[in-house]
């Protein structure tokens, strides 16, 4: 049980991979451990509960991953997705210490699937968690709770007193009670601010109604906000996210993987006026999915629609919620709830625009549009064979990049540059130092695992020294 | 449109599960029905009743699932798929009438059961004076001066031919309704094989999340005792009536004898593997779990156990005054397991196995 009346050697905040990641290493370590979760029990587990994968650097074939991915590769691949917009010290150590995570992960009980099972396209780069997130995590908290990590849920810090970049003391509520907790080093380790709309709000009015949050609605970045406010050094844009394109009949919160629509390439997609506004078939999806988001948060009302015939309807994933479905155009748009005459016409333009050639859905193809703006330059195939299939899309929230500045032992910086005495951060909280702009698969677990790992040695380290 | 049957509450529960891990997939890696799922975007009545067959019930999906309560999609695929089985074995039954016994099957079995043994226990009393059933008999026949051969003979043979013909009609039928077709004998071995050694409870290699989250192997292992067990038991019996009528060796055997050796063996594990099975159960978190069903499961475990104890007792007894009413009272016992099986739980491993001849049949269909 936790003790609330002495200083634990290191406080962990948060409940998701990053925070399980720190709390199990330090505790390894020999340091007395407690961990604030904000979310209740079932809940627990933060964004991490929806995660699938993770990305490794290996130099050969292992028991979960593919090939080879070597340092230079993991890096270029990173360097693109960003646009330079990282730290490369800070990135080159994340990838090469990512090479050595899948053994202690499996030592915790985290279990992943044989490499080159399943319908996986990324078994080289990426080693995919049995079960998905929520296993890792079931295992992760077994673990803590056999080497006695004291976990209270329900538990929201408020308030860290910070001291010229000393952390004093964490306020927190307990099942709606203030409480307080000391100890000598604090992780943290409480995601990003992305459920916290209010926040949102300030940089993208109230277009924020209409996003869709993906991952859970208890990362509101109130430990963010209390370091950001208290001298820390903020790092990554605090206008931006990542952001893709769902189903607009998703949950507020935590409709996770399931609720994305893979149908824009096969698609023509138009906004509530009924215009299209992007070249839907641009590259591959796993490419351009997540560029949708935010595309679509920039259209009237932050709402698309994507359209498709019977011959496209079963080349993309099943999608969660039905499509909505008729045997004429101007039905569908009708079902969709816009102008009928205007999706009639947009779509006969776009069938006269369409070139005859060789269409492969599982590739770049031949099937582009001639003198439509904007054009459609892959997958270009009339759509004119009934039914008729609709989807209404939103822009679905992943993560925001604000973040704490962070150096090469997790150590939290202070404004001036200097570097805090017991605090220090993993995961999403400081992911903007890597990953300041873009995503690259399995990315984000990879720098939860990592800064979680060292966040946890460093703590202990400092605790008992 | 008016004469279409309303789907169950299990089918739609059923249907709004696959429908959600159909656009999540995460838990692919564990077992049968992910795979045989991920070849449909829409799932027909037929298609639901397979995959809930397919289902094993390893709960590793449960623990697993972001979805699962409280969260408000509440996907529970083991309970939902547990419940759908014994709609579908209600659907399958034959003859039709019978289909009524799985409402409320825990019951049924047991007043089924109740009533065998009494039958038994009455015929043997009718038949017999008292001092017949209270007397102890040693030798060649000495079973037989209590129940008469041709008594034992024709109603179990009887019951037992019923039992074998009403399965096969049930398994046939719902072979048929989830496609049908001649399987390949690379799907059947395939099939038996992995029915055989429950690689679908082996939770892609931990086992699997029985009686609680943790992972753990004892669930199959108790299933294999019993159903091994079981196995074994029947060979003693194969073996005895072989004797019998092929050798002219009446029973009671030797206690190293063939039959009897296979039936201590058989007998032991079925009891370890009943009584595990039910120790799991009653730990068992009920989150995954169908609660409506759980009255059946019960029922079967309790009879197969009560088998097995009482078949043990009749072989340290045989020598005593007791032998005659623990005989009535076993082949009572037997009796109500026959009659039962095609419209109990034990119907499961019929159902079970085809769902894995048609998932190895489609597999190999979509690998081409
Ligand atoms: C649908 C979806 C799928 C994804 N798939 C992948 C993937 O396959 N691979 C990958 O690498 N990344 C994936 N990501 C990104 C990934 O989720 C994140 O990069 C990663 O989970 C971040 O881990 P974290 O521990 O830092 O944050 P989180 O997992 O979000 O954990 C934050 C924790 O802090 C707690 N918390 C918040 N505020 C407080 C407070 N004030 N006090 C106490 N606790 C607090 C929260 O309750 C939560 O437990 C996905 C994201 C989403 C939304
Ligand atoms: S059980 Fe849950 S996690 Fe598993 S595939 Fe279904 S929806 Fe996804
Ligand atoms: S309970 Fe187990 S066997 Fe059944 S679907 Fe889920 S993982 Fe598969």
């Amino acid at each position: 049980m936790a003790d609330l009346t002495r200083p634990y050697d290191v406080l962990v905040i948060g409940g998701g991979n990053a925070a399980l990641c720190a709390a199990v290493t330090a505790r390894e370590a020999g340091a007395s451990v407690l961990l604030l979760e904000s979310a209740p029990k079932a809940f627990r587990g933060g964004n991490s509960r929806h995660t699938r994968n993770f990305r490794g650097m290996h130099q050969a074939p292992t028991k979960v991953l593919t090939g080879s991915y070597l340092e230079d590769e993991y890096w270029d691949d990173l360097h693109r997705v960003t646009g330079g917009i990282t730290d490369e010290p800070l990135a080159r150590m994340t990838i090469r210490v990512s090479a050595e995570m899948t053994p202690w992960m499996e030592a915790c009980g985290v279990r992943f699937q044989p490499a080159l099972s399943g319908t996986l396209s990324l078994s080289r780069t990426n080693a995919f968690f049995l079960g998905g997130g929520k296993a890792l995590l079931n295992a992760y908290y077994a673990t803590a709770e056999r080497l006695g990590v004291d976990i209270l849920y329900d538990a929201e810090v408020t308030n860290l007193l910070l001291d010229d970049g000393f952390v004093r003391a964490a306020e927190f509520n307990h099942r709606g009670f203030p409480a307080r907790a000391t100890a000598r080093c604090v992780v943290a380790a409480a995601g990003g601010f992305q459920a916290n709309l209010d926040w949102m709000r300030q940089y993208w009015g109230d277009a924020v109604d209409n996003f869709v949050i993906r991952g859970t609605p208890y990362a509101k970045g109130r430990v963010l906000k209390t370091l950001l406010d208290q001298g820390v050094a903020p790092v990554g844009d605090p206008t931006q996210f990542h952001a893709v394109a769902l189903d607009a009949r998703s949950p507020q919160f935590d409709g996770g993987i399931s609720t994305r629509l893979d149908s824009v390439p096969f698609s023509v997609v138009l906004n509530r006026e009924g215009k299209r506004f992007y070249d839907e078939g641009e590259d591959v999806w796993p490419k351009r999915y997540a560029i949708w988001g935010r595309l679509i948060a920039q259209q009237p009302g932050q709402i698309a629609y994507s359209i498709c015939d019977a011959k496209a309807f079963s080349l993309f994933m099943p999608s969660v919620y039905p499509a909505m479905k008729a045997d004429t155009l101007g039905e569908l748009a009708h079902k969709l709830g816009i102008d009928a005459g205007q999706v009639e016409q947009v779509v006969a333009d776009y069938n006269r625009a369409v070139q005859p050639g060789r269409f492969d859905s599982t590739g770049l193809d031949a099937c582009r549009t001639e003198g439509l703006d904007p054009p459609k330059t892959h997958w270009a195939r009339r759509i004119d064979e009934p039914p008729f299939y609709g989807y209404p899309l939103r822009p679905g929230i992943t993560f925001t990049y604000l973040g704490v500045k962070v150096n090469e032992n997790a150590r939290v910086l202070m404004a001036d540059g200097k570097p805090s005495a017991n605090l220090f951060a993993s995961g999403e909280i400081m992911a903007g130092n890597i990953l300041g702009r873009g995503y690259l698969a399995g990315f984000g677990m990879t720098i939860g695992t990592v800064f979680g790992r060292i966040a946890g040695r460093e703590a202990a380290r400092t605790a008992r020294n | 449109m008016g004469d279409m049957p309303q789907p169950t509450e299990a089918m739609t529960d059923a249907r709004h599960d696959m429908e959600i891990c159909n656009a999540c997939r995460y838990c692919e890696g564990f077992c049968a029905v992910f795979p045989a799922m991920q070849l449909h975007r829409a799932f027909t009545d037929g298609d639901l009743n397979y995959l809930a067959n397919l289902c094993h019930g390893c709960q590793g999906c449960f623990y697993a699932c972001q979805y699962a309560p409280p969260h408000p999609w509440g996907i529970n695929v083991p309970q939902a798929f547990a419940a759908l089985r014994v709609e579908s074995y209600a659907e399958h039954a034959w003859p039709r009438p019978m289909a009524r016994l799985f409402t409320r099957n825990g019951t049924v079995v047991s007043l089924l059961t109740a009533l065998a043994v009494a039958l038994v226990l009455l015929i043997a009393g009718a038949l017999q004076s008292p001092d017949v059933m209270l007397r102890a008999h040693t030798g060649p026949g000495a079973f037989f001066a209590v129940i008469s051969y041709r008594a034992m003979v024709w109603t179990a043979g009887a019951v037992f031919m019923f039992a074998l013909l009403a399965m096969a009609m049930s398994t046939a039928s719902f072979w048929r309704a989830s496609g049908g077709g001649a399987p390949s004998a690379a799907a059947l071995a395939r099939a038996l094989h992995d029915a055989m050694t429950l690689r679908n409870l082996g939770g892609g290699g931990d086992g699997c999340n029985y009686p609680g989250e943790g992972f753990s192997h004892l669930r199959r292992w108790l299933h294999h005792a019993m159903a091994y067990g079981f196995l074994l038991c029947f060979a003693s019996t194969s073996v005895a009536t072989i004797y019998h009528h092929a050798l002219g060796l009446v029973a009671p055997y030797d206690l190293l004898s063939v039959p009897v050796l296979l039936g201590t063996i058989g007998g032991i594990l079925m009891l370890i593997g009943t009584i595990g099975l039910l120790w799991l159960k009653i730990l068992a978190d009920p989150a995954p779990a169908a609660r409506a069903v759980l009255g059946g499961e019960y029922a079967m475990l309790i009879l197969l156990a009560a088998v097995a104890k009482t078949g043990l007792l009749l072989l340290v007894f045989r020598a005593t005054p007791a032998m005659g009413w623990l005989l009535a009272v076993h082949l009572g016992f037997v009796l109500a397991l026959f009659l039962a099986a095609p419209y109990s739980k034990f119907i499961h491993g019929l159902f079970r196995t085809a769902a894995l001849i048609r998932s190895h049949v489609e597999r190999r269909g979509s690998a081409a």
